[in-house]
């Protein structure tokens, strides 16, 4: 590989950009959460890049890490999701603006 | 050559991530997204990394993104955003706050004298990554394991039945 470190940290956070914007975009809680994934996937890219720059192992057992973590994460949001559906039969994160005991 | 394969392959994981940003329609949007995973994924590879690429292409495109589809197609969600009003007033302010973000960023990266350094040949076999994991690691390993299982035991609370007061 003959290209800048700065280079591979560039895209990864072009890839962070767009998934923020479509974090703070989108309506649906499905979407916000494709935004998540995609902000994740360009931490990893961080951590693969950081790892062939520094000849480590270890920045590729933490991109590892982040995806098991990552399927956790996506088990219980989209239980969460299921669940707001069948409570209020649609899924635009505007309509849950209320807390209840 | 395997430079240029990352500069191609780095445009088009942006550019599938940006049309799953802007569809309609969430299947498509996590095609979209399918697409660039698999074009990170041979990043991954480029930068030395196959096991991580094979985990990106199994667990992220194989189980997480057919997960999103699986819950799609259950719920019959249809392409239901619609914007109130003028379009622009949604999408300046974030594409401001998006732009002057990435434009921090890059100059935050490429004042760095490391930003100009070249990426050494690394080829890191899965047998050193699975020593690591499972030797030094280990302790991280039984973490996430464990976390893994409060997740499952977390998505089966969510998803018992409602009480009659919740419906």
């Amino acid at each position: 590989m003959m290209i800048p470190f700065g280079h591979a940290l560039a895209f990864a956070a072009a890839l962070f950009v767009l998934g923020l914007t479509c974090v703070l975009l989108r309506r649906q809680v499905i979407m916000i959460l494709v935004g998540v994934e995609i902000m994740l996937n360009a931490a990893s890219l961080v951590f693969v890049a950081s790892s062939a720059y520094w000849q480590q192992v270890d920045g590729q057992i933490f991109a590892i890490m982040l995806m098991a973590i990552t399927a956790a994460e996506v088990a219980v949001a989209l239980a969460m999701v299921v669940y707001l559906w069948r409570r209020k039969r649609t899924l635009v994160a505007d309509v849950f603006n209320g807390m209840r005991g | 050559m395997s430079a240029l394969l990352f500069y191609i392959l780095g445009f088009i994981m942006l550019a599938a991530t940006l049309l799953c940003i802007t569809r309609r329609n969430p299947v498509h949007a996590v095609i979209y997204l399918v697409a660039s995973f698999f074009a990170l994924a041979i990043m991954f590879y480029l930068l030395g990394a196959p096991l991580v690429a094979a985990f990106e292409v199994i667990v992220y495109a194989g189980a997480i993104m057919v997960l999103f589809l699986f819950i799609i197609m259950m719920l019959g969600l249809a392409p239901q955003e619609t914007p109130e009003g003028p379009g622009w007033k949604r999408w300046g302010p974030l594409v401001l706050l998006s732009s002057s973000l990435m434009i921090c960023t890059l100059m935050l990266i490429f004042q760095d004298p490391a930003a100009s350094k070249e990426i050494g040949a690394f080829y890191l076999a899965p047998q050193a990554v699975g020593e690591a994991l499972f030797g030094r690691y280990a302790l991280a390993v039984e973490v996430i394991s464990f976390q893994l299982l409060f997740a499952t035991i977390g998505a089966y609370m969510l998803g018992k039945p409602l009480s009659k007061g919740d419906q």
